[in-house]
């Protein structure tokens, strides 16, 4: 039998949800974790045998200077680096930091603040590193996360499905809350995964999982207004948790 | 010098750091290197609905702890009145996310230091039966998050006021069984966690916790103290203080002539301790734990006990729950300053808001309970420095993560909130 694959988890700027989501995982964390050598986890294990890892996981956005080295290092060890989570796929919620000017406020009160010390972004993983696979999520599907590993340890090449949340909604037999009830809702063009949750207990989805395939938000966000929901409110949706992903940022820079 | 490097099975990434001079230890410091996210700086200018869905990110742990101190603030502001199964439901979310909480950090945590083991599977191989009923704990609370708030980690439902939906009583009668099964469980739990052979620690802390009239303090309640004082959580600011330190990115809470103190399941028990569940409060009798116990190694004792307290809570809450007819009371905005706190699994944790009359968030402060456990931690370590300092390297290096582990700090937590200090100091709060 081939060796087993060695895997590291790591943890940048973020609240451990993603990671945690792999303990939450209770039918299934030992037998996966028992088809692996797991070589560093720090939130599970005091085991810290280093590189090189077959597949790196991490979660949490790059946010210091330290970040971007370690990083680095780690991709220079890994064979498949995978994203988790918001924060490692999109920058996460910290990075609504990104859109006002956090360190002149820093500054301005704080003049000697000697300790805390972040760059002027929270960014994704991939604005620094290869990445060979995301999973989205604030946070990550467990479902997602568990087949995905699964299918790796397998050898078989994942597939992860971004269809909007809708495809979920539907099937789950939910009343559209905006059709029926003018809420406004990211679930148009909001990655599916976590089986359409907010709009199954009654209100609108606001964007866990980023950015569903090929959208138009804009042309969303019309169509949203003629049916009644101010602009505003789907403003604050998308400047959410994703808000630094590539589809959401783009439509928040053109409002200006 | 003892230095750990990264501290293995604690939410989020610090380190410890000994530091001696002849046969004298100089400094203890628990260095915090998680980054700062700066919730309070970007909650600034949110509308209020919005902070329900922005707190809990904070930690993936303990999502509910923060949604409940962040409603409790804001209703408290806007004088809604939750109706009862409401506040039920709110409990049995929050008992859920207790329950998670204890069995993880009991379990997969702390129980790997004890059994000389580097993480759960080693715990696996030489007792699998426990670790099944680890995740079979786990799961229970997990699914108790999931009926009540649509998912365990970040959940979903929750509003000002009170849900989104409420869960039809079938789908939470539907747990009972499990939760009866898990009687057992716990009770197997609390026998385990006795039994370990533990280190021990004499100290007098300075213990604070909620007080709650009706029940064992989980959801809300006032501030108490071992010292006999009790307040409103609109004073909380009033009698605690926080200070930055140069080697960390958390603050660290003291009272306010200096003196550390503890919050959590110490804290809890030993103030509350006549309000457990009469089912905890046999069993903790039985195994000989009755205040005052004030040995920072029984922390996992009382986190076991609380377990069993807090599923025979959730079987209670549910036997009495019915689906309101309304899940949440309708409000209006009001300017003026809110402040919330609730007990965390960790401890208090403390919220306080501005809001203007638009309903934007135009401050926020959040102290969370390692931030207040801090500096008792690097305290009692101080204490067992001697013995730690004659131990061989790798005993050294165990027995002062224990004396961290002790508290199952959750750094993810203590560091998110450097921002708003720095915002008050420059303005209307000196610095002691």
């Amino acid at each position: 039998m081939a060796r087993k694959p060695t895997v590291g988890v790591f943890k940048f700027s973020s609240c451990d949800g993603c990671q945690l989501s792999v303990l939450d995982a209770e039918d299934q964390v030992l037998p996966l974790l028992g088809k692996v050598e797991l070589r560093d986890f720090l939130e599970a294990t005091s085991t810290s045998a280093g590189g090189p890892y077959d597949m790196a996981l991490v979660e949490g956005s790059i946010t210091t200077a330290e970040d971007v080295e370690r990083i680095m290092q780690i991709r220079r060890e890994s064979g498949t680096m995978v994203a988790l989570g918001a924060c490692a796929t999109a920058g996460g919620i910290q990075a609504l930091r990104n859109w006002g000017s956090m360190r002149a406020v820093e500054e301005a009160t704080y003049p000697e603040q000697k300790t805390a010390r972040a760059m002027e972004k929270s960014l994704p993983v991939s604005d620094f590193v290869k990445v060979d696979a995301e999973l989205r999520g604030c946070p990550v599907s467990k479902g997602q996360l568990v087949q995905f590993l699964a299918t790796v340890v397998r050898g078989a090449k994942p597939r992860i499905p971004t269809n909007a949340v809708c495809f979920e909604c539907k099937r789950a037999g939910n009343a559209c809350v905006v059709v029926a009830g003018k809420i406004p809702c990211l679930g148009p063009v909001t990655a599916d995964g976590c089986g359409a949750i907010c709009p199954s207990f009654g209100r609108g989805c606001y964007g866990c999982f980023g950015p569903s395939d090929d959208v138009n938000l804009e042309s969303y966000v019309s169509w949203l207004e003629s049916k009644g929901v101010k602009r505003e409110a789907v403003e604050g949706l998308v400047k959410m948790i994703n808000s630094n992903s590539r589809e959401f940022r783009e439509w928040l820079e053109r409002l200006g | 010098m003892v230095d750990t490097g990264p501290l293995a099975r604690v939410e989020g990434e610090g380190s410890l750091r000994i530091e001696r001079y002849g046969a004298n230890v100089c400094a203890v410091q628990l260095n915090i290197f998680e980054p700062p996210r700066f919730f309070e700086g970007f909650l600034r200018g949110r509308k209020v609905e919005e902070v329900v869905d922005i707190v809990p990110r904070i930690c993936g742990i303990c999502p509910v702890a923060y949604q409940v101190s962040a409603m409790n603030a804001l209703e408290s502001l806007f004088g809604v009145e939750l109706d009862e199964q409401v506040r039920r439901l709110r409990r049995i979310l929050y008992l859920g996310e207790w329950i998670e909480s204890h069995s993880l950090h009991i379990y997969l945590l702390a129980a790997p230091d004890f059994l000389r083991v580097p993480d759960v599977l080693g715990v696996a191989r030489i007792d699998p039966d426990m670790v099944k009923d680890a995740l079979a704990l786990k799961r229970l609370g997990n699914g108790l998050m999931t009926v009540v708030g649509g998912r365990e980690i970040h959940p979903i439902s929750m509003k000002i006021g009170g849900f989104h939906r409420a869960p039809k009583r079938e789908s939470l009668l539907e747990m009972l069984p499990e939760i009866d099964r898990l009687r057992e469980t716990t009770e197997r739990m609390v026998r385990f966690v006795f039994n370990l052979k533990k280190p021990s620690l004499k100290r007098e802390p300075v213990l604070v916790s909620l007080r709650n009239p009706d029940r064992y303090a989980v959801d809300g309640g006032d501030i108490v103290t071992s010292m006999g004082s009790r307040f409103p959580p609109s004073k909380f600011e009033e009698n605690f203080v926080e200070t930055e330190v140069v080697y960390s990115n958390a603050l660290q809470s003291h009272l306010k002539d200096g003196t550390p103190y503890e919050v959590g399941p110490q804290a809890r028990f030993n103030l509350n301790f006549e309000q457990l569940n009469p089912v905890a409060k046999e069993m903790a009798k039985e195994m000989g734990l009755v205040p005052p116990v004030t040995d920072p190694f029984q922390n996992i004792s009382m986190r076991a006990i609380e377990a069993v307290h807090a599923l025979e809570e959730v079987r209670l809450e549910i036997e009495t729950y019915s689906r309101p007819a309304h899940p949440s009371m309708p409000y209006q905005y009001k300017a003026g300053t809110g402040y919330g706190v609730s007990e965390a699994p960790r401890g208090i944790l403390y919220h306080s808001y501005v809001v203007n009359v638009k309903g934007q968030v135009e401050r926020a402060k959040i102290v969370p309970p390692t931030a207040q456990n801090l500096a008792r931690i690097e305290e009692d370590v101080r204490l067992l420095a001697p013995r730690i300092m004659k131990a061989k390297e790798t005993e050294a290096t165990r027995l002062s993560e224990m004396a961290v582990r002790n508290y199952d700090p959750c750094i993810s937590c203590a560091t998110h909130f450097l921002k708003v200090e720095i915002a008050d100091v420059g303005k209307d709060k000196g610095r002691n």
